[in-house]
């Protein structure tokens, strides 16, 4: 066993898949031969062959409309959108046919699709490279939205998807792609879809957060131990649907919560869980929820983007006004 | 200045037609079309969905379904090619081809009910493959490079057929399904109604292209146009297509010039961007009214069989309406019950508010 990367792990999830399930294809914008501009689908075309794996000719739009059709008709397409920018072309796809298509013909035909998409800032990409658009897609009904934050979550949560029944769209954040290392087992085991995952025990403050930005949160988590305050670090994995439930017994046993997420604030999942905690589980709060976020205006270029992205300092610093708070 | 100049691409676009308006054979039909059964059999379904069409127009004005596109005018291109398709292919169908859909097995009851608010109209009983009828225009054509990439991959024999509207050729999805149907060399054929019409855009201010079939060139395939309201030219041509596809010939583009002698939807009122003239002209190249003259002109028809046809026509749109009023409607729960394979405990207790608001 060897530790490898998040882009590693996705990898290895395609290839297990491709090799266990014969209705798995995988294609994109430049997945074939040249192993994906991230090198996510490296090797797979030479290995399983180019009606497996393969290119597309560039529109997103396509990639998506192409998916659901393949879908209904029988096969399980895993399609690459090679920055999730992109995937605004597709929305209509998604929207329209993706996520409903089950609903509409009362299950006679259904969508067992993954859109996979790297996301997310901080790597000094050019413009329109840079987006997090959980929230747009987690508006969808019918939608799964996945997003790992650690390579064996990345592994399993993949390999989750791809066996889903119904349409997912998986965020890679690309900013970890090769931050961290870990040992990952390529045992086709599939983590569970729909839950958190509470990656700290702590009584003191919940800290929910997901994709790059659990990176940060773990760290600050660290902070805080080191000044006798436990910390529950919840990753939530899975955006849509969202297990509050999880999210609402760390409340309970906290009193506390900051949730933390990469992208601009105004009806996100942060929103959501913020809502949610209101509703249910408000007699639990000693102090406000607070969210520590990108900002209400376009992600910025790259010598800015660490100014809209939320640093250790931020998420610190809201801790801190909630810890003071009560 | 003289620089180097060649010709390096040019085109022809072949337009196909048996029968002038008045159905009078102009070039040497083809076999099916010398059967008596078959011109039988595609005139009933052509009166059928016209008799139909009236009917559902009809129970929309009195509230019985909603907003209702009718298909008055175009019934050869519905029904041309659904009776060129084979069982097992796949259709990916716009909102205006019922002809189609009802020849591959689709029921009248279905129709209306998803036309009179009931997703289980399009949960078919009588065909599993088939996508359901798609507003978004054009995007089903993407769903049909889609599923024809499926069956190339599992190489299968199926071929599928998609129809998209005049207007629908203006969309991206539209071009970008022909692109990739040319390069993958796909078993899809594109047929377009062209009806004249998207919703009170007319033709002319839609493209600046001659023929909406020559769209097919960019992607490499071939484009044809064919006489929409000629039911044999339709068959054919389409017949022709899928055959050339299934063969592992690739993709067709076919351009039906029809013209949509109702309004757009009930939604619409045509007479407030449409000349009355321009319809009474069009109303002289009615698809059904071609095929009946050639058909008595060949004494395969008479009065007494098209009386006979009418009664027996009635009654089995009766009785098709008869079984949809007497379907009750879903629980209203059940608007959960089909989103996903499974509902998410998330939304289970959205299911319950549902369900119990409906009980108080």
């Amino acid at each position: 066993m060897t530790a490898i990367t998040l882009v590693e792990a996705v990898t290895k999830a395609l290839a297990y898949e491709l090799a266990h399930d014969k209705e798995v294809v995988v294609f994109g914008e430049d997945v074939g031969l040249n192993g994906g501009v991230f090198r996510a689908t490296e090797g797979l075309q030479k290995r399983f062959g180019d009606s497996r794996v393969f290119d597309t000719p560039l529109a997103e739009n396509m990639i998506a409309g192409m998916a659901v059709g393949m879908a209904a008709q029988g096969l399980k397409p895993v399609a690459e959108i090679q920055f999730m920018d992109f995937i605004c072309a597709g929305i209509d796809q998604i929207l329209s046919h993706a996520s409903r298509l089950r609903n509409r013909t009362r299950g006679r035909l259904s969508c067992p699709m993954v859109i996979r998409a790297p996301c997310g800032g901080g790597i000094r990409a050019p413009e329109h490279h840079s987006d997090s658009l959980e929230a747009i897609f987690a508006h969808i009904p019918g939608l799964r939205v996945v997003i790992p934050s650690s390579p064996a979550r990345a592994y399993g949560l993949l390999l989750a998807a791809i066996r889903d029944p119904d349409p997912v769209i998986f965020m890679e954040p690309k900013r970890i792609y090769r931050l961290v290392k870990e040992e990952v087992v390529d045992n086709g085991e599939a983590l569970p879809l729909d839950v958190c995952f509470t990656l700290r025990e702590g009584k003191d403050i919940t800290l929910v957060s997901w994709g790059a930005m659990v990176h940060e949160t773990l760290l600050v988590a660290d902070k805080l131990a080191a000044h006798g305050i436990e910390a529950d670090v919840i990753d939530v994995a899975t955006v849509k649907p969202l297990d509050m439930d999880t999210i609402l017994k760390s409340v309970e046993k906290t009193g506390r919560c900051v949730i933390i997420q990469e992208t601009n604030p105004t009806c996100s999942v942060s929103s959501e869980i913020a809502a949610q905690l209101a509703e249910k589980g408000l007699t639990s709060l000693m102090a406000p929820v607070v969210r520590v976020t990108g900002y209400d205006t376009v992600m910025p270029l790259y010598r800015l983007e660490k100014f809209f992205m939320p640093s250790e300092q931020r998420i610190l610093s809201a801790v801190n006004k909630v810890l003071e708070f009560a | 200045m003289n620089p180097e100049k060649r010709i390096v691409a040019s085109f022809e676009i072949p337009y196909y037609r048996f029968l002038d308006a008045q159905g009078k054979a102009i070039a040497a039909l083809p076999e099916f079309a010398k059967d008596k059964e078959t011109l039988v059999a595609l005139y009933r379904m052509m009166m059928l969905l016209r008799l139909f069409d009236k009917k559902a127009i009809a129970m929309q004005r009195t509230g019985k379904i909603g907003t209702y596109p009718s298909t008055l005018g175009q019934e050869a291109i519905g029904v041309g090619v659904g009776s060129a398709m084979l069982p097992e292919d796949i259709l990916c169908p716009y909102y205006r081809e019922y002809g189609a859909q009802f020849w591959r097995g689709v029921k009248m009851e279905e129709v209306l009910l998803y036309w009179g608010g009931d997703e289980r109209g399009s949960d078919f009983a009588n065909n599993q493959q088939d996508f359901p009828i798609c507003v978004p225009i054009a995007s089903q054509t993407l769903h049909a490079v889609g599923a024809a990439t499926s069956v190339k991959l599992q190489q299968q024999k199926k071929v599928v057929v998609t129809i998209v509207g005049d207007g629908g050729t203006s969309r991206g999805d539209f071009y970008e399904a022909v692109n990739l149907a040319g390069i993958w060399e796909l078993p899809v054929v594109f047929v377009i109604n062209n009806n004249q019409w998207a919703i009170s855009v007319s033709r002319s201010q839609q493209t600046k292209a001659e023929t909406l079939a020559q769209k097919a060139l960019a992607g490499g395939i071939e484009g044809w146009q064919v006489d929409g309201n000629d039911i044999i030219a339709v068959k054919e041509r389409v017949q022709a297509a899928i055959d050339k596809a299934r063969q592992g010939g690739g993709a067709t583009v076919i351009e039906a010039i029809s013209y949509r002698m109702g309004d757009h939807t009930t939604a619409d009122d045509a007479s407030r961007y449409r000349e009355n003239q321009e319809l009474k002209e069009n109303e002289k190249f009615d698809p059904i009214l071609r095929l009946r003259n050639y058909m008595v002109s060949m004494r395969f028809w008479d009065e007494k069989q098209e009386k006979a046809l009418l009664e027996a026509l009635t009654l089995e749109i009766n009785e098709a309406v008869e079984r949809f009023l007497a379907i009750p409607a879903q629980a209203p729960e059940s608007m959960f019950d089909y989103l996903y394979a499974t509902l998410p405990d998330a939304y289970a207790s959205q299911r319950e508010e549902v369900k119990m608001g409906a009980k108080s």
